[in-house]
Order: structure tokens, then sequence, then C-alpha cells
């Protein structure tokens, strides 16, 4: 399954079997991405196109350059080759279809911003410079809070709600964005089970509502319960495919190098679940 | 532009001058002050690396800029003592007095508010800076005409400054120095990893505060040399310039303090080549064409290696960015 | 308080505390971004700008000065940002390098530059001469509706009133990509905000605040309302549009009190001359901050409040 980057159609995007006719564009559609912090490249040569309508989990090993993957693909990361369509088109004309959640950290929690101004953040593009706030805005941003089950922490300042409520906030100014594709960032990650159930939730009516979900995850004993395809990388693309076929032991080895998987009970978990 | 460099000498004559200044022989006022710089430069060069390290850089500005009200404080209370008010020694005590001050509210505003340590050292050093200014004019009324000659705290003079004066900042300078020899273990492990310094039984607070007091004797010790707005200059940028050469604590102490000593040596003799050449700035100058050789110049870390390096590796897309 | 209030303390007090809100707007960003010390910097390398300036034209003229005092500004930010990358160096010691050695270069160029027949010295650009700044030709209020006595306002008050405009238009128009950028730089990225053009349109704000609040009071005012009033009102609210409002509230109360306390205060207790406005001014927002640190209602770090 490893790409062998030598063939003549290097960039052709990794899926597994043909896509048929009448398959949407893919949301995310990246050829021959590379990206490196000093010497070493983090994200080596990658192309993968990612499914429309579906819940996808990017995983691989620590330092395997998830995360870069994303905010390369975003923008936020300057590769040094490759390209990125959103679909089929340049990222700069779709970027108001993209929501992304990045991984916590990064954002000073004092800011003086409470939860609702945060997911008012999320209504940008409408808003613009001047327009004002109004009620219209202000019952939608409520709305999205309510989905995460967070309408009553409103005017809590930011800093002053848990790990796992913070991360609910910040997955309400995405939806408040109204995307057709969603990018998150190990959105589990250090959170509380409650807030686990309601995001974990909330992704999947995004993908009932014909949305997409891109999510970097690193639980390998839950893949299979919450996604629907996998995107496996160690630095450069290993699979891509649904759970079923691509989330394969032969698969597992060649993303974390033989030893499956840095966390046993994630390494258990995942062969039961084969 | 011509005009600006008037009073320059002709080039021979400047650079006999030069290399007289250069072997200390340009009298004895000249040779003490340029003694007691070097020893200075050696002593705050040695002492910045911790703050360098423990990203606390600018620590010392705020603590550098407190000094001013201790100063006029110390200047008045020996007036009212009936004294001269101009003993460097009281002057300098009430400098180390108000900047310990600053430097506690420092550490209170941060740990007690959600303000960040830059906002309360930007906080520390207006205020205390502006209550100083308030301070000389109150001492020019009381002084009513005759000059107390404090400004010279701001950018340093070294005209007519007394040997006991000098002799001061040498013995000041290298009791600092050995100091922070004896400490520099735990003000590395400090500096480095607190919470390993920590683990380790160290009391990490009490030490920086050490850090942070060695620094701050430095700065009132070259008060008088370099002045309270441009100390902070010999504190930061040897360290930061040491740091380009080796990845090793010891040989970054030795450098730093290599760094500051020839800044404060050089700068001290040049400016007494020629008159209208501070000596203040002439130290900040130098030490600042060290750093810059520094930056480029350096083996592996500096920018020059750096680029080689990445030519020698072709990274195919090396260029592209 | 008539006649001679309104030549002599009125102009002061008014430029003071348009200089004062100027720096303020923006210190509240910069504070909130964790660049509070961009002000520092900034202050420090005006020196070197208006004595080369000086060098350049030989005036000793506004405008020139202002436009050395701003390229300085401009050049000290890049040259930290150019230290910073190219030598991997944290922040504060790239800034503690740069502004120490053009502060430096400033007082050598003044030394070796033949200032004797000028008006210019170090310490007038540390502590400006606020108190100088008069309207010798009002008469009393009156004059406020005089044409002829208004025209003959110290320059420096327009060009103050107008920089505050345009400070606080900038603020106003920007206000959500300046939020938001200052908030979550990678979220603005997504949204395709020019983060970059947003960093640095702000420290130009701000160097221009700083560069014509400079040309009024000095450098000392300049570093202090940049800090000082925002750091205390971020001690009395937890929201942003609120935190403005008291920043505004006390770099005015700041202004205003310093002077009338440098001005009045030893005439009050008895003594003859006025203490320097510019020191005093810098002296009340430190102790409205130390109020606030002591008993502002959000005065606590994060870590302490949740425990």
């Amino acid at each position: 399954m490893k790409i062998d980057s030598t063939r003549p159609k290097a960039h052709a995007p990794v899926v597994a079997g043909m896509p048929a006719a009448d398959t949407p564009p893919s949301p995310l559609e990246i050829n021959g991405l590379t990206v490196s912090y000093g010497d070493t490249p983090a994200v080596n040569d990658v192309s993968v196109a990612f499914r429309s309508g579906a819940m996808t989990a990017i995983i691989g090993p620590n330092g395997a350059g998830k995360s870069t993957l994303l905010k390369s693909a975003l923008g936020i990361v300057a590769p040094l080759s490759g390209q990125v369509t959103c679909w089929g088109r340049p990222l700069a004309r779709q970027r108001h279809r993209i929501a992304y959640v990045p991984q916590r950290a990064a954002i000073d929690w004092e800011f003086p911003a409470r939860a609702l101004d945060v997911v008012l953040m999320g209504m940008y593009r409408e808003l613009g410079l001047l327009r004002r706030v109004r009620a219209p805005h202000l019952a939608r941003a409520m709305s999205c809070l309510a989905r995460v089950g967070m309408e009553d922490f409103a005017d809590r300042q930011i800093g002053r709600l848990s790990g796992g409520q913070q991360q609910r906030v910040f997955l309400a100014r995405a939806l408040a964005q109204g995307a057709d594709l969603y990018m998150l960032d190990e959105p589990l990650a250090g959170v509380d089970a409650a807030t686990e159930r309601a995001i974990i939730a909330v992704l999947k009516q995004i993908v009932a509502e014909g949305g997409t979900v891109i999510a970097v995850h690193h639980d390998l004993a839950t893949v299979p319960g919450y996604f629907d395809r996998v995107f496996l990388m160690n630095a450069h693309a290993i699979a891509e495919g649904p759970v079923a076929t691509a989330f394969s032991r032969e698969n597992l080895d060649l993303a974390y190098g033989g030893r499956l998987a840095p966390d046993p009970a994630g390494a258990a978990g995942a062969r039961d679940a084969l | 532009m011509a005009g600006v460099w008037r009073r320059t000498r002709p080039g021979q004559r400047a650079r006999a001058m030069l290399s007289e200044a250069l072997f200390l022989q340009l009298g004895y006022n000249a040779t003490l002050v340029t003694i007691g710089a070097a020893l200075l430069g050696v002593a705050a060069g040695v002492t910045g690396v911790f703050l360098v390290l423990g990203k606390r850089a600018l620590v010392s500005d705020a603590v550098s800029h407190a000094t001013l009200p201790g100063i006029g404080l110390a200047f008045i209370a020996m007036v009212m003592a009936g004294g001269d008010g101009r003993a460097l020694p009281g002057l300098l005590l009430g400098a180390a007095a108000s900047a310990g001050v600053g430097l506690l509210g420092v550490s209170w505003l941060t740990r007690r508010t959600r303000l960040g340590e830059d906002a309360a050292i930007g906080a520390v050093l207006s205020v205390f800076f502006g209550a100083g200014v308030v301070l000389l004019t109150v001492i020019q009324t009381m002084t009513a005409g005759r000059q107390a000659g404090l400004e010279t705290f701001l950018l340093g003079s070294t005209a007519g400054m007394l040997r006991s004066d000098a002799l001061v900042i040498a013995l000041a300078g290298a009791l600092v120095l050995g100091l922070v020899l004896a400490l520099r273990r735990p003000m590395t492990l400090a500096a480095f990893d607190p919470d390993f310094a920590i683990a380790q039984g160290l009391n990490v607070r009490r030490i920086e505060l050490a850090a942070m007091g060695l620094a701050m004797a430095i700065t009132v010790i070259g008060l008088k040399i370099v002045g309270l707005i441009l100390i902070v200059a010999l504190l930061i940028i040897p360290p930061v310039a040491a740091r380009f050469w080796s990845d090793r604590v010891d040989h970054v102490l030795a450098l730093s303090g290599l760094f500051g000593g020839i800044s404060g040596y050089g700068g001290a003799a040049l400016s007494a080549t020629a008159p209208g050449l501070p000596t203040g700035p002439l130290i900040v100058l130098l030490a600042f064409a060290i750093f810059a050789l520094s930056l480029l110049a350096a083996p592996r870390r500096g920018v020059l290696a750096t680029l080689m390096r990445r030519r020698r590796a072709g990274a195919p897309g090396a260029g592209g960015r | 308080m008539g006649a001679e209030f309104v030549a002599l303390s009125l102009p002061p007090i008014l430029i003071g505390t348009l200089a004062a809100i100027a720096c303020a707007l923006p210190g509240n960003f910069l504070l909130l971004r964790r660049q509070a010390l961009i002000g520092d910097a900034i202050s420090h390398v005006v020196l070197p700008g208006i004595v080369l300036a000086f060098l350049v034209t030989g005036l000793v003229a506004a405008w020139p000065m202002m436009l050395g005092a701003g390229a300085a500004a401009l050049v000290s930010v890049l040259l930290i940002e150019t230290i910073r990358r190219l030598g991997r160096i944290e922040p504060g010691a790239a800034m503690g390098v740069v502004f120490t050695t053009m502060f430096a270069a400033g007082v050598l160029l003044l030394e070796q530059s033949d200032t004797s027949g000028v008006h210019l010295d170090v310490q007038h650009a540390l502590y400006g001469n606020l108190e100088s700044l008069i309207w010798l030709e009002a008469t009393g209020w009156d004059s406020l509706w005089d044409a002829q006595a208004l025209a003959a306002l110290p320059p420096e008050l327009p060009r103050i009133a107008l920089t505050l405009l345009v400070v606080a238009g900038a603020v106003l128009l920007f206000w959500r990509p300046l939020v938001l950028s200052t908030f979550d730089e990678g979220f603005a990225r997504t949204l395709g905000l020019p983060v970059r053009a947003i960093g640095v349109g702000l420290v130009g704000l701000a160097a221009m605040a700083a560069v014509a609040a400079f040309d009024a009071v000095g450098s000392i005012i300049v570093i202090a309302m940049f800090i000082c009033p925002p750091a205390a009102a971020r001690l009395m609210t937890d929201r942003l549009g609120a935190q403005i409002w008291w920043s505004i509230g006390f770099a005015i109360l700041s202004a205003v009190l310093g002077y009338m306390l440098a001005g009045y205060g030893p005439l009050w207790l008895g003594g003859a001359h006025a203490l320097s406005a510019a020191g005093m001014i810098a002296c009340i927002s430190g102790v409205i901050l130390l109020l606030a640190a002591l008993f502002g209602p959000c005065r606590a770090p994060a870590g302490l409040r949740r425990g």
C-alpha cells in the first residue's frame, strides 16, 4: 500500500478503489505535499483525497506529521511544495466552506472574551468589519452552543471553563461558521467522557446532514466506533480507505513501524476491533 | 553630514591615541575607568547568561529604570542629613533599595494578578522612572540652581570619576562575579527546567530571586559608567552573542564574560581618546558589533553556517521558500 | 481658574490627555498579544530617529523629526523580527539587543553632532516638556470661541488630536479582525485574514501614537500610557469592550490628575516650583494600576481563581 513516489503519476491521490464517476469532488485533495521544520520533513510528499460526506480519522504515531498536515492544508504552515484543492478549486476560494478546530493551547485563556463572543467570532465572514451583531446572529450563536451542550455557559469567560467545556465552545465556533468541511486536530485529546460523547454526537450529526469531517485522532481503540474511514500516515502517506479495509494490521504495522501502537491498550483494542 | 564628524582628530593621531588607550597609557584616571569598565563587563556578561537562559532578559530593564527614584531619595536623605548628597556609595545603596522594590513589584504583579510579565515589566519601568523624574525636579528646587548632577546616572559619565568610585565598582563587580560563579549550577538548573529543579528539591523561587538580585547588583554598579538606560545591554547582548558559539553552559558563561569584558575595556578606552565619545554608548555598540559577528559567522548556529548547511543538504524545496 | 488656567494649564492637560488615550488604545491590544514591551522599544528608538532626522535636514521641525522617529520605530521592529528569526533568539532578548543598541547609537550621534545651538538633548527626549505647551493668546474661556486665538494654539494640540482620530478610527474600523487575530491567530488565518499585516498594522499604529505623543510629552508618558491604563483595565473586567473604556478612563484620569498634582501640588504644599508633569502622570497611572491590582474585581490569575 506504500506509495511509490517514483512512478509517473506520482501525485495521484491514494483512494481505495477507483472512485465512481458520480462521486462528488473531494472536499480536500492534497497532492505531493511536503512540509519541513528545519532539516527533516514532517510531512513527506503526501497525496490523499478525502471522501466527501465521510468522517475520516487521520492516525499515525506521535510526530507523524498529522497536525502539520492539517495546518499546511489550511495554509497555517507554509509547505515546501505541493498543492491543495478543495472541491476541485484552490483553497483560497473555498475557505468560507471550511472550519478548523485546533488542538488546545496556543490561546491566551485569560483573554477577555465570553463563550458567546468566541462563537460569534465564527461568523466573521458574515459580519465583516462593521455589520452589527443582531438578534438572529445571537440566536444562531446560542443554538450552536446548545448543540454542544454549552448554552448555560454563554456568559462565562473562556478561562473559567473546564478543558472539555473549552473544547466544546471551539467546536461551537466551528459550527457557527456553517462550513461544509470540518477539520479537527485531536478533538478528543484530554477531554472528559461527557465532552467526548457530545463532540462525537455533533460530528456524526454534521456528517448525517451531508458535511465532511476530518479529525486527527490518537485513540486506535475508538476508531471503528467513531469513524467511517481512516487515513494512516507516518510523514509519508500509507493508506486511505474505509475502516473495514484500510484499518488493517498490515497498514498499522507500516504506520507504527511494527510496534503497532505507542499505547498497549489502544493496540489491543485495535486488534480486537479487527 | 561633514559637520557631524568635525571633532574627529586626523587619523594618525587618533590611532596613536587609541593604541595608547588600549594599552592603558592615557593617564591614571582613564586607566582606572578602563579597568573598572572591563571588570563590570565581565561580571555583567556572566550574570546575564542566567537571565537570558531563563528568558527573563527584560526584567533587568525594569530593574535598572527602577533605580532612579532610589538615587533621588538617597540624595535628598543625604542632603537632609547635612551631607554632600553626591557620595557614590550612598546613591548606589538608594539605587539598590528602589531597584529591589521594583523587582519585587514585577514578581508580585506577575504572580498575584493575571498580567503577564511583559506588562509587569513595562509598568514598573515607566512608573518608577516617572517617580524618579519627579524626584529630580524636587531636587532641582531643593538645590536652587546648584547642579546635583544626578542626570549623569541616566547615561553614565566617567568624567570626574574618583579613585574611590572606581574601587567601589571594581570590588563590587568582583564580588558579584564570585557569587555568580559559586551559584552557577543551581541557577543553570532553575533557568533551564524549573520543574525539574523543583523535583530535585531546589527552591527555584529563591534561586531565581538570587539571579535577579545579582543582575540588580550589576545594574547598580554599572550606573556610574554605563547609565541606567543602557546597562541592560551589558546584561543581554554578551550572553546572546555567546550563545551562538556553544551549547554548553560553562562555555557560554566564559565567552559571555569575555565578550562583556572586551566591550567594557574597548568602549572605555575608545571614549578616552576623544571628547564627545560617551563611554556607555560605545560599550553597547562594541557589544553589538560582537553580537552581529556572532550572528553571522558563528559555526553551526550562525546565519552563514545555516545557509551553507541548507545549500549542501540540497533539499529539493530548500530554495522554494 | 480663569484666564491663567486656560492659557497655561488647559492646553497641556488636553495634549496630555489626548496623547494618553492615543497610546492606551493600541496598548490594549499589545497587552493582550504579550507585546507590551514593543511600546518600550519604540520609545527608546525614537531618539536615534529624531537625531538622524535633524542631521539630514538640519532642522528642529516637527514633521521631519516625526518622520525620522517613525522610520526608526519601523526599522527597530524589523530588526527585532529579523534577529529573532535568524538567530532563533527569544523575543525579549532580541528586543533588548536592538533597542539598547539603537539608543546608544542615538546618544553617540547626538554627542558627535553639533547640536549646541538647538534644543535637542536626551533629557528632553525622555521627559518631554508638557509644561511649555502654553497658549499665550488666550484671555479666558471665551478664547475657545475666538478663531484668532485658536489659531495660536500650540501646534502639538491639533497634531495629537489628529493622531488620536486616526488611531481610534483604525481601531474601530478593524475591531473584529484585530480581536480575532489577537485572540486566535491560527483561526484568523483559516478565515483568510491577513494576520501578518494586522500585526504589522497594529505596531505601526502604536508607533504612530508613540511618535506623535512623544513629540508632545516625551518617552516616559508614552511607555506608561501604553501599559498602565490597559493593564489596570484588564484587572477590572472580562469583557474586551469594557476593558477599552476602562483604559480610556484611566488614561484621562492619569493625565488630568497627574498634571494638576505636578503643577499645583507643590503650591498647595507651600513649594514654589512645579514638578515634572510627565513623571507625575506616569506615577498616577502606576497608582491606579496598584489599586486595580489590589482591588480590581478580575485581578486574580486563572490558576488562583479556579483553584
